[in-house]
């Protein structure tokens, strides 16, 4: 018996995308095969790394615990969409290379989609309280003090470019 | 690492769910949130030959605060994820418990797509969710192309990962009855790394006479048995004024301890856990006992 397929439309870093899979596949694979977005990385495949996290209407979700036809006609923003307007380092992104808050990279892309929807929600964490928003993401490298330090660069890179904007506006 | 196939249903009502439900019982299964579903599908620990999502049944996102002649009740629709509940400001007001226990719910970005109403049908014996509403005395609502049917708690979950729902009925909500008169409530828990299943994990509810002496004392456990296990903690503490400094706290802790019967697993010994659930049931108990004195009645 072969599979049903469906088609799955997403709004993925503000394109329309489309492809069509079976029902099985999961949003990670959506995204990094049949989009070939391969930004959004794999680790576990059963919601502890937090690897895969993407956010969907704003939020981050887990990508490898939803399946792609779930979740069609949703807004997805994954690591590749946190830049800036122009293509360059978004405040996260950047904040990420000011402060090493990366070794080999692999967590990275799932720490910047939660931080980037963290910072959103509080704009001026303190260090606990940046500690307490990457505490559903692992890092087998950095030991995290300096991603709580990126947490807290990305919400002043943020607030100076909210700045930024709000005296560049007529 | 992948689910094994199969066959994909996505209906946009209850009526049309529950319709999908019968004609392919027993071999369906919800999809709801998929946070305890999808890690069991990826590693092949289930394979059904049907998934009936339900993230479509918009009807059933709500999050309500009802009020019969004074009786509330929080009522928790199967489509309301963990985070609705949680930052939902009247279910709040009425249960702040609520929002207690669903911060050791995972994290963040699990609940933001968990539903609170899965946590309830899963059944996992570390299950906040479950645990709150037995606690409460809550009741659970089934729906099938049979009918409807309203569930008590306690005969709701029946084992570890076990229901008395039907193959083919659907969750439609649950109910968190509002603890009345001048009544105080704590979750508390020990987790080995901040977001997991909690080692022990205690929820209490101390009620005060309007002498503000304590007249009755519960308490919740998960990760200490097959289902969650209630005690009436009530007689080591009854008459006491929390207020005043009285030891039965630490007696009611000695006392959960001991009716307490858990295993030892990977995480901790059993002997570990029923000392955790002596000193997390005398913190919670006493926390519950102050909110409860702050009660305007
Ligand atoms: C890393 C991680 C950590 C977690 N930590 C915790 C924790 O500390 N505490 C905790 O309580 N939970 C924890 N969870 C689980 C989480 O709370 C889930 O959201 C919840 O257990 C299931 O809800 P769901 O909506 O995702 O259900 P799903 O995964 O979609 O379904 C779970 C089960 O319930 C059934 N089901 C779901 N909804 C219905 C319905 N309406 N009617 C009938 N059957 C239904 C499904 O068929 C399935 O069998 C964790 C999950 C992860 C991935
Ligand atoms: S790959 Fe999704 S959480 Fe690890
Ligand atoms: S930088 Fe290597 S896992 Fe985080």
């Amino acid at each position: 018996m072969s599979e049903q397929l469906y088609e799955v439309t997403l709004l993925v870093n503000g394109v329309h995308r489309s492809a069509t899979v079976p029902a099985r596949r999961l949003l990670s694979d959506f995204l990094r095969h049949d989009l070939e977005l391969t930004g959004t990385h794999v680790g576990c495949e059963h919601g502890v790394c937090g690897a895969c996290t993407v956010l969907v209407g704003g939020r981050p979700i887990r990508s490898c615990l939803q399946f792609a036809v779930t979740v069609d006609g949703e807004e997805v923003t994954t690591v590749e969409g946190c830049t800036r307007p122009d293509g360059e380092l978004g405040p996260v992104q950047q904040a990420f290379r000011d402060c090493h808050g990366l070794q080999c990279g692999f967590c990275t892309p799932g720490f910047v989609t939660t931080i980037t929807a963290y910072l959103h929600e509080n704009p001026e964490p303190t260090a606990d309280e940046a500690r307490e928003a990457i505490a559903g993401n692992l890092c087998r490298c950095t030991g995290y003090q300096n991603i709580v330090a990126s947490v807290l660069r990305a919400a002043q890179l943020r607030t100076g470019s909210t700045e930024a904007a709000a005296e560049a506006a007529p | 690492m992948k689910p094994s196939g199969f066959a994909y249903h996505r209906p946009s009502t209850v009526a049309e769910a529950v319709d999908v439900l019968a004609e392919v019982s027993p071999a369906g299964k919800v999809l709801a949130g998929g946070q305890s579903l999808v890690p069991m599908l990826n590693m092949r620990l289930a394979a059904p030959a049907h998934l009936v999502d339900v993230n479509r049944l918009t009807e059933l996102a709500y999050v309500r605060v009802d009020d019969d002649g004074g009786r509330r009740t929080v009522v928790v629709g199967a489509l309301a994820r963990h985070t609705d509940v949680e930052h939902d400001a009247a279910a709040h007001a009425a249960l702040p418990l609520l929002r207690e226990a669903l911060r050791t719910v995972a994290h963040p970005t699990i609940r933001n797509r968990g539903t609170t109403v899965g946590s309830i049908a899963h059944a996992d014996p570390s299950g906040e969710m479950g645990a709150v509403l037995a606690l409460l005395g809550g009741t659970v609502e089934l729906r099938s192309a049979r009918g409807t049917r309203t569930v008590a708690a306690a005969e709701f979950t029946t084992g570890p990962m076990e229901t008395s729902a039907a193959p083919d009925e659907l969750v439609t909500s649950v109910a968190f009855p509002v603890p009345e008169g001048r009544t105080g409530t704590a979750w508390t828990e020990l987790a080995r790394r901040n977001g997991d299943y909690a080692v022990c994990g205690v929820g209490v509810l101390v009620r005060l006479g309007d002498d503000h002496r304590v007249v009755a004392a519960r308490a919740v456990y998960v990760s200490m048995g097959p289902v969650p296990t209630v005690l009436d903690l009530t007689e080591p503490v009854a008459g006491q004024d929390p207020r005043a400094d009285d030891d039965g706290w630490a007696a009611a802790g000695r006392l959960a301890a001991w009716r307490l019967d858990p295993d030892d697993d990977i995480h901790a010994t059993a002997g570990y856990r029923r000392q955790l659930a002596a000193v997390l049931t005398e913190r919670a108990l006493r926390t519950a006992a102050r909110r409860a004195t702050e009660v305007a009645v």
